[in-house]
């Protein structure tokens, strides 16, 4: 079966690749683009470690093929820093140890620029629904919470 | 070996499903199609990606209803204020399905023709006596949502078809839905029941129309037709719900499993009744 060539946007930037069908958006991230900060948790949709922005509508990567990004905008976590500067939801995961292992942290990082970029100011109950599709064995989420409101409140300049 | 295309109409994807060799699937969000496949359980020599398709994804009002495409994501059915005004019990079940991950890619098309009898956004359909307009080789034909999943992963959609978009009717005065769906969390589970139900008053409050579809009590999505006899003529007191809760519990034909027993689903089916009943009532009467 032939390969097929995409032309897609990520993180800003026009990418193309060459890709298998049945190949999904996370694979082709991980493996061809080598952008490896999107994880592979469940692969079935329910672990959220493989999100991303796709025109600006946040997804599982795992539930998207490769060849759907064709003419799309991407978002990863490898486009939240700008350089060495953190984003401030980056800068208040540290420090709120908002993370133990890591691995669940850049979905859970690039859902909540999400959140924050419709609703600059949501309630605890509304980020607590929002990442309801992101799983964290390791913090028990209230240190996420926390470290997502002071994010929003720095982003708000209150 | 899996080939992919993504027509950019209608007809050109009716070509593709009929001149498919093997399997052909349709794509929408794939939230469901995506997991199947890559899990084994389902075997696919072509997918048929139909995002392309102009129209196929979004909302418009039409003849004083709505029209959603087929493959409208749950997140841009929940933003569509008119449409949640006027039929919130349907934007709400399409909301309670996955996480807001899901919610970006999930749509009407596949959550019905998936057919899980637990599917949450169809007994909402049906209640609202939504149709379906499916594209195949003979054209175009209408059909009403509940026409549609025959069993347990099975539709009555021929290989060459496919869902194009949905019709929602328009609303007569003082009337409402909502839907209503237990699971033993707050959120991210599968129905254990679903309700849904649609009412129209008249200027006293009594009821003069009333569905009510349950989900996840049989092998596809129930009508329970004594919930007319049971609401039509009255208003929603202690009688008729009483009513409801009965022709409920006895329409139920549920499986027992690791979500709930037979029993407990059937009591569950009459308590969410008379909870969503009450809920629709109250919002078509603030219609006034």
């Amino acid at each position: 079966m032939s390969k097929h060539h995409v032309t897609t946007t990520i993180n800003g930037e026009a990418t193309e690749f060459l890709c298998e069908p049945q190949l999904t958006m996370l694979d082709v991230l991980r493996d061809e683009l080598r952008l490896t900060g999107s994880k592979e948790g469940c692969s079935s949709g329910d672990c959220g470690a493989c999100s991303i922005t796709v025109d600006g509508r946040l997804v599982c990567s795992c539930l998207m093929l490769g060849v759907e990004a064709e003419g799309r905008k991407i978002e990863t976590i490898e486009g939240m820093a700008k350089g060495d500067k953190l984003h401030p939801l980056q800068q208040k995961f540290l420090e709120h140890a908002a993370l133990q292992c890591g691995f669940c942290t850049p979905g859970i990082l690039v859902a909540a620029k999400a959140l924050l970029d419709r609703n600059p100011d949501p309630s605890e109950t509304e980020i607590r629904y929002w990442l309801a599709g992101n799983l964290c064995r390791c913090t028990g989420y209230d240190k996420i919470v926390r470290a997502v409101v002071d994010a929003a409140a720095e982003m708000r300049g209150a | 070996m899996l080939a992919y295309t993504a027509p950019t109409s209608v007809e050109d994807a009716v070509r593709a499903l009929a001149g498919a060799s093997g399997t052909a699937k349709v794509l929408s969000g794939g939230t469901d199609l995506l997991v199947q496949l890559r899990s084994g359980r389902l075997k696919a020599d072509l997918i048929v990606d139909t995002k392309k398709i102009p129209g196929i994804s979004g909302i418009r009002a039409e003849g004083g209803g709505f029209v959603i495409g087929a493959a409208t994501p749950g997140a841009m059915i929940g933003e569509h204020a008119a449409l949640g005004a006027a039929w919130p019990g349907i934007v709400e079940a399409a909301n309670l399905i996955g996480s807001t991950q899901i919610q970006g890619r999930a749509s009407l098309a596949g959550n019905l023709c998936n057919a899980s009898p637990a599917a949450d956004s169809v007994p909402a359909l049906i209640a609202a006596r939504a149709t379906c307009v499916v594209a195949g080789s003979n054209g175009r034909r209408e059909v009403p949502v509940d026409a549609i999943a025959t069993g347990p992963g099975r539709t009555s959609l021929a290989p060459d078809e496919f869902i194009v978009e949905f019709r929602l009717p328009k609303r007569p005065p003082r009337s409402a839905d909502a839907y209503l769906r237990f699971i033993p969390r707050t959120e991210m589970d599968i129905a254990v029941v679903g309700v849904g139900v649609n009412l129209t008053l008249d200027a006293s409050g009594a009821c003069t129309d009333a569905r009510l579809v349950l989900g996840a009590v049989a092998p596809t999505a129930v009508i329970v037709a004594e919930a007319a006899t049971a609401l039509v003529g009255r208003k929603l007191d202690e009688t008729a719900l009483a009513a409801l809760d009965k022709a409920a519990r006895a329409a139920c034909k549920p499986i027992d499993d690791k979500r709930g027993t037979i029993a407990y689903r059937v009591k569950v089916a009459g308590v969410l009744a008379r909870r969503a009943a009450t809920i629709a009532y109250k919002r078509a009467g603030e219609r006034r």
